[in-house]
């Protein structure tokens, strides 16, 4: 940082590049989480060789569930303020 | 960290520069890689932790130790079947709205 420089290309280079890797780190941070809360929902067992019945389909529907979730109430808040405003 | 960015000379060679990019970009990679890997080491700690010692005794038991393994296994294999099947849904919905946008 102090008297080096680099050239306008590279430094449009690392700018993609941190753009990608952020983009990627907050992909990771969003498993990180999702991991974390689907475990405690799902894994009710005491942690065996392999996942018990039900644990696997359970932790695989949980992300899609979740974000289903997300989608459901976006949409039912947006509902009711087009009702509020018309 | 901040020595990627120090260099000797003020004007340096095309190869020089190709080098220092290079650093920036591995130390972003590696710090980037630690912290997912510090995060995955406090959640497994924090989870199997409640699930395996239930109640602390003097030391951990032969018992305790085989379900902290198993644990960590099972952590493991579940971040990686969410990574999956969130990165699924991700590359889903993109190709969505790239069709909705046609």
């Amino acid at each position: 940082m102090d008297n080096f420089k680099f050239d306008e290309a590279t430094q449009k280079e690392l700018s993609t590049f941190l753009e990608r890797e952020q983009a990627q780190a907050r992909i990771n941070a969003t498993v990180h989480t999702l991991t974390s809360m689907c475990w405690d929902k799902c894994v009710t067992s005491t942690p065996g060789s392999r996942f018990a019945r039900g644990e696997e389909s359970c932790l695989l529907n949980c992300v899609d569930r979740f974000l289903d979730t997300s989608l459901f109430i976006i949409k039912t808040i947006e509902g009711q303020r087009s009702q509020l405003q018309s | 960290m901040s020595d990627f960015f120090k260099s000797s000379s003020p004007s340096s060679s095309l190869p020089e520069m190709t080098a220092k990019k290079e650093a920036v970009m591995n130390g972003v990679r590696s710090e980037i890689a630690l912290a997912s890997a510090q995060e995955l080491i406090n959640k497994t700690n924090e989870k199997c932790f409640a699930k395996c010692v239930t109640k602390p005794g003097s030391a951990l038991s032969s018992s305790e130790e085989t379900c902290l393994s198993r644990c960590l296994e099972r952590y493991m294999e579940a971040f990686n079947m969410i990574s999956k099947t969130y990165t699924a849904r991700l590359s889903r919905e993109r190709e969505q709205r790239q069709l909705a946008q046609i």
